[in-house]
């Protein structure tokens, strides 16, 4: 049977690792993009970190942001998040003919606040109208680029005995948004997190060597990065379900949906490897910040499982966490 | 509950000279739950924790499901399905919903049928079908979007009934030569629906032991805790731990909102075969709302895939972890079998929290 590329391709979770490892790095792989870091470092005179993402949110508003902030804080946070001060943001625009015009003033202009926040200068961008019906309202690609600040930042250098942070509750932005999809379902209070990290992360670019590696956990959701650092490192990442920060509504939201927030998208959170030495440290950078004030410490490195991410349940048992596998599905009952 | 109690328990399921004893969940959610809270790893080696026929797309046929992939590519047709169903493979390796709607078909996931209703109210040119599955949980709610759609007179709203009931499942599973449950976690959310009365059965005709539990890791464990001691003093009573919803005789509006729309029929469940009047069927009074008439749907009795042993696991027979393609050839992203895929699945839960 031909092969076709589903929605599940686009999850953040195995299916697109396949597409990247099977499709994309055989023809294209090269020592910085082989990486597969949220971010690029590339020599340009001095060291670069280098970024792109695209947004296809729909809806395009949703509680909390919209895809014009979106497309600044997911950018910004992943050259952030590869230790680089994000400096100069590109901004392409495609729109499905009919966007209302006032949709996309709102957008821009939160376009520029986030970029206003971040500290970021969009210097090139590009925009094209394709017909109606061959879009969804509006899609938009950036890319970013920083100074390198903070080098070595990488699951490799990840070791027994580190813990692992968070910035705050998880899964916000994912419950947020498919809430908003539906409107009998919309109108909670439940926001997403969208938000610029690159001031909370040169925070953390203090602890030098000691912090080991960033990564904002958007597509996929917490336990799909953790799983990746668990494989790239080679050790066992113990997670205490307890000491994991979810906001009441989310969960309850959640277990409606069928959903699990540790699954769910994040794009104003993220996760950090810390030294035990540094571990408190961190948290305390964390917690002074208002992007931070609900950071935790939620679990620590071990040799004990080999390359895998365990969940000590708050019920007292323990279990495996694995990546997503394909979108999550609401559930029947 | 606090640690203090959980531990008790734990020490009491320890002690318990009960031999090796296999209980059983029928619900879903309450697999899930329990992979999810990690309640296996805790349980000593001699008890063990098997799923019922309890999850929806896992007992759905090979037949229904290649029916409702071939209707979605019709001409006009907008499929409307709880999540679960996009990914349950179909007869043809890699065919399922998700790929159907990726080459045009117009699929789109509702949290409840009255979504669908909706949805054929704002699109009049198109034929919406609504994959009815679930037990007596969904059912009530499906009868009312065909009420529903019925008062709103669309002609354009009809469901696909993939409904069944639990106790006739629950018989012929009993009646197995290899049946091997000791007691049973019964389903709350279908108690709630048809009450304890629903389940006496189980202690009055068979004489097992069997609890009505809720969905909390407590709920279970509280469960579990009450089927050793029935099991360890030789008794078999319904007990309710779930009274906080559930009533002796259930609801009644939703039974009789039910039995107006659907009456009981023969069905084919995956791993159990064919099962006198275990399943639902549209009402000839509103018989313009079922999709199996509409669209003139047939049914070609197929086989489920070679190799996959759902029907085993279905039956309490087979742990996922031992099925020979379980994590390799079948995994969520690429499930051979249903169970597999829903979120409900005993495979499903015990490969996406898997067991330390």
């Amino acid at each position: 049977m031909q092969e076709v590329i589903t929605l599940d391709y686009g999850s953040g979770g195995k299916k697109t690792s396949s597409l990247i490892d099977e499709i994309i790095l055989p023809v294209l792989g090269n020592p910085a993009l082989s990486q597969l870091g949220d971010g690029a470092v590339v020599d340009g005179g001095k060291s670069l970190v280098f970024s792109t993402d695209s947004f296809v949110v729909d809806p395009y508003f949703f509680p909390g942001g919209d895809i014009g902030k979106l497309s600044v804080c997911g950018t910004v946070n992943d050259v952030a998040m590869a230790g680089g001060r994000p400096r100069y943001l590109s901004l392409s625009l495609i729109i499905e003919e009919g966007l209302p015009a006032d949709d996309l003033r709102r957008i821009i202009d939160s376009v520029g606040a986030a970029a206003k926040q971040a500290g970021v200068e969009v210097v090139t961008g590009d925009t094209k109208v394709v017909e109606h019906g061959k879009g969804d309202g509006i899609f938009i690609n950036t890319s970013g680029i920083g100074t390198l600040v903070c080098p070595g930042l990488t699951p490799a250098a990840i070791r027994a005995g580190d813990k692992v942070l968070v910035s705050g509750t998880v899964g916000d932005h994912g419950t947020a948004v498919m809430l908003a999809r539906d409107p009998m379902l919309a109108g909670g209070e439940i926001r997403s997190d969208c938000a610029p990290l690159n001031e909370l992360a040169q925070k953390l670019y203090s602890l030098g060597s000691d912090l080991r590696v960033l990564r904002d956990p958007t597509r996929g959701g917490a336990a799909t990065t953790l799983c990746e650092f668990a494989e790239s490192a080679g050790l066992t990442i113990e997670l205490d379900e307890g000491s994991i920060p979810v906001d009441p509504a989310v969960r309850g939201a959640c277990d409606m949906l069928g959903l699990d927030p540790m699954y769910c998208a994040n794009e104003g959170k993220l996760l950090a490897v810390v030294s035990s030495e540094k571990a408190q440290e961190a948290l305390d950078i964390l917690r002074c910040d208002e992007l931070g004030e609900e950071a935790s410490i939620i679990g620590e490195v071990t040799e004990a499982h080999g390359a895998r991410v365990i969940m000590k349940t708050s019920f007292g048992g323990s279990r495996i966490l694995t990546k997503l596998a394909g979108a999550q599905l609401p559930r029947i009952c | 509950m606090n640690d203090f109690e959980k531990k008790e328990i734990l020490e009491y399921i320890e002690g318990a000279a009960v031999g090796d004893i296999n209980l059983m969940e029928v619900c879903g959610t309450h697999t899930m739950s329990i992979a999810k809270a990690g309640i296996k790893s805790l349980l000593p080696g001699n008890i063990r924790l098997l799923s019922g026929p309890g999850c929806p797309v896992c007992v759905t046929v090979q037949e229904e499901i290649d029916a409702f992939l071939e209707l979605s590519m019709r001409p006009g047709i907008i499929i409307a399905t709880y999540g679960d169903m996009i990914r349950v493979p179909g007869s043809r390796p890699g065919d399922n919903l998700a790929r159907r709607r990726a080459l045009g078909a117009d699929v789109r996931i509702v949290y409840s049928p009255v979504d669908a209703v909706e949805i054929a109210a704002a699109s009049p040119e198109k034929q919406v079908v609504f994959l009815g599955a679930g037990f007596e949980t969904t059912a009530p709610g499906t009868a009312a979007a065909i009420k529903t759609a019925a008062m709103r007179s669309l002609s354009n709203f009809s469901v696909f009934s993939m409904l069944k009931l639990v106790e006739p499942s629950l018989r012929v599973l009993i009646a197995d030569p290899d049946f091997n449950v000791q007691g049973f976690i019964v389903p709350g959310h279908v108690a709630v629906i048809i009450g304890e009365d629903g389940f006496r059965f189980l202690t009055e005709e068979y004489r097992i032991p069997s609890v009505i539990t809720g969905f909390e890791p407590e709920d279970i464990w509280l469960g579990i805790y009450g089927l050793i001691r029935q099991i360890a003093e030789g008794r078999a009573v319904l007990k309710n731990e779930y009274s906080r919803l559930v009533r002796p005789h259930g609801n009644p509006l939703a039974l009789k909102m039910m039995s107006e729309v659907f009456e009981p029929c023969n069905a084919r469940w995956r791993g159990l075969g064919l099962i006198r009047e275990s399943g639902l069927a549209i009402r000839s009074g509103y018989a313009e709302f079922d999709a199996r008439r509409r669209f003139d749907m047939v049914f070609e009795e197929k086989e489920s895939p070679a190799l996959c042993r759902c029907g085993d696991v279905i039956k309490g027979q087979l742990e996922p972890e031992k099925c020979p393609m379980f994590g390799g050839r079948c995994t969520p992203e690429d499930p051979v079998g249903p169970c597999m895929v829903s979120g409900e699945g005993a495979c499903a839960a015990a490969y996406k929290y898997r067991r330390v």
